[in-house]
């Protein structure tokens, strides 16, 4: 009779409890903001572009060599729209291959690879999980805009950027010294009094390197 | 072509004590009790075990040969799938062994993190144990309640390094990254859940009078035949023996923790049990000392890029919840090991197997096989 009542009790207790698990497919647990998924390629807002240059340092130490990559030149650069020389042609994952342990993104020097949130790739081809450059990019844009991703340190200046800041140095200095000393593709040395009088040249350098800080 | 040796055929009785025959049948390599993929053959007089024949081997990768080839970034990502229950204290053992040959000084905070992390992942293993000793006899319910713990623990896991299970979080020389900032809260909040659904099962579970019937008195190791055997961990320490690698030779932070290391005295199955619930207690208590010494400081010491360790050979073991885990590293000065010989506790704990099974009932075999709480992953690397 006492364990019977007992026993009841214990059923009392528990039935109230609220429910711990998920219906997989229909629901989803919340993901970790350090949850590594698969590795996805970020992009450069301010300069349009991929911020990978292809530079293969990611393949080299992917411990699976699932990755491969292609490397060309920036026609970008050429213009004088972007600091990077060279840039990414092609990009393959092996997502099927890829053992998600974030090796990728230590060792990138560019912000240009990153682990995104995505998780669930169950595909019926053996082949349908190897991801090109587009799809990467794709997934980098939704992790980037999903995390409120930031990269760590803002983009060098363009030809054109630099060019304008060159400008805006000589014409600073215009007034006080010498002009024909300082032409407009002039030399990156900054004078010292720079910062202090801050002129519009200065402001449009700021705002050059401020949209490359907040892509 | 020269002549292949015969293979050895298991022997059989034609003509046992009650004039029949032994009866040989195959468990495993996909059976459910056998946690992963471990075969045995089992030589039966009615339901009496008279033989066995264990086979390993079914999930053999060359971690060993391939540790050969990568460099030391890369083989902690190996060593995540060795025991693939208790990711950080494999790691742990790697990063250590690498420590300890390039001389390096490992931040307190480093240290305090990687001792947290280990002892949550010491009772996440524990309770998958407990859940699949339970459900080796039949008993459902007490793995529901272990797996909703563990997964408490495996949240908290994903939230500091990024994945639950395969982290490759630790770093010769420090951690990935520093741990969340409400890392002390949450561990704490965790810890008085993790005791509360610890005690839970054990009230369920332990003092059951039909699971001490079949645990009480089964597979009986006495403290010199595990000493023999090679045994450690809780499968040593319940046959009496007082021996825990971190009170033994302390490593990492654990001497500045106070804690207890439970012994058993009968060395059956039970008693391999209990040891573990006992174990996870404990943990829950070295965690709580942990996370108040921890203090703010760097995580990671000055260490290049690529680890060189320079020529030498170093030896380092910790206590893995499965037992004394092993590496012993002979470098040549290069970005990869000239060797690295991995010492698996489940493995050496597996050896006294046909001893065990000899005498008992079938029933008892999966009872048996999972007090020894085996992962196949470390035993065939």
């Amino acid at each position: 009779m006492l364990n019977s009542v007992k026993a009841l009790r214990v059923s009392l207790s528990t039935m109230m409890r609220r429910k711990v698990t998920a219906e997989y497919p229909k629901e989803h647990l919340p993901l970790q903001d350090r949850f590594m998924g698969f590795p996805a390629l970020t992009w450069d807002e301010a300069r349009d572009e991929p911020f990978c240059t292809g530079c293969m340092v990611c393949i080299r130490y992917c411990p699976t060599q699932c990755m491969s990559a292609q490397m060309t030149d920036n026609t970008k650069f050429a213009d004088g729209d972007s600091h990077r020389k060279k840039i990414v042609e092609t990009f393959e994952i092996n997502l099927g291959r890829c053992i998600l342990c974030g090796i990728c993104v230590d060792v990138c020097n560019f912000d240009a690879i990153e682990m995104s949130f995505e998780h669930e790739r169950s595909e019926r081809l053996r082949d349908a999980n190897r991801v090109d450059l587009p799809t990467l990019l794709d997934m980098g844009k939704a992790y980037q805009e999903e995390s409120g991703w930031k990269q760590s340190k803002p983009n060098a200046p363009s030809p054109k950027e630099k060019e304008v800041i060159a400008a805006a140095k000589a014409a600073e200095e215009a007034p006080e010294l010498k002009p024909e000393a300082h032409p407009a593709s002039g030399s990156p040395d900054p004078p010292e009094d720079a910062p202090e009088d801050a002129p519009e040249g200065t402001d449009a350098d700021n705002r050059a390197k401020k949209e490359g800080e907040t892509p | 072509m020269p002549e292949l040796p015969a293979q050895p055929t298991p022997p059989t009785r034609i003509d046992n004590d009650h004039g029949g025959t032994d009866m040989w049948i195959n468990m495993g390599p996909q059976h459910p009790a056998t946690h992963g993929v471990f075969r045995m053959e089992l030589a039966l007089d009615s339901e009496l075990i008279v033989d066995a024949i264990s086979h390993i081997g079914y999930l053999h990768r060359g971690s060993e040969r391939l540790f050969e080839n990568e460099i030391y970034s890369q083989i902690i990502t190996l060593f995540d799938r060795l025991d693939y229950v208790s990711n950080f204290n494999n790691e742990l053992v790697l990063v250590m062994a690498v420590e300890k040959l390039m001389s390096l000084e490992v931040p307190d905070r480093a240290e305090y993190i990687r001792v947290i992390l280990c002892e949550l992942n010491r009772i996440a293993s524990h309770l998958v144990f407990i859940g699949t000793f339970a459900l080796d006899m039949g008993a459902l319910t007490p793995s529901l309640y272990t797996f909703r713990d563990r997964e408490k623990i495996l949240a908290l896991f994903e939230a500091t390094s990024g994945a639950r299970m395969m982290h490759n979080y630790f770093r010769v020389g420090g951690v990935k990254q520093d741990v969340v900032d409400d890392f002390p809260q949450r561990v704490n909040s965790l810890l008085g859940e993790l005791e509360r659904g610890i005690d839970e099962v054990d009230q369920l579970l332990s003092h059951g009078e039909v699971f001490v019937e079949r645990t009480r008195g089964i597979a009986v190791i006495d403290g010199e035949t595990a000493l023999d055997w090679g045994l450690t961990g809780a499968c040593l320490r319940a046959s009496g023996v007082a021996y825990d690698v971190r009170v033994d030779e302390p490593y990492s932070v654990y001497d500045r923790l106070d804690f207890a290391v439970p012994i058993g005295t009968a060395g059956d199955t039970w008693d391999r049990y209990y040891l573990r619930v006992l174990e996870a207690r404990q943990s829950i208590i070295i965690v709580r000392q942990a996370i108040q010494q921890m203090e703010p400081g760097p995580i990671q010491t000055k260490v290049r890029a690529i680890a060189r360790p320079p020529k030498g050979e170093v030896y380092a073991h910790a206590e893995n919840p499965r037992g004394d885990f092993a590496v012993y590293l002979v470098s040549e000065g290069g970005e990869s090991p000239y060797r690295l010989k991995v010492r698996p506790p489940s493995f050496c704990n597996l050896m006294p197997l046909r001893d065990l099974l000899i005498g008992h009932y079938v029933a008892d075999a999966v009872v048996i096989l999972g007090s020894l709480d085996i992962v196949l992953g470390e035993v065939d690397r």
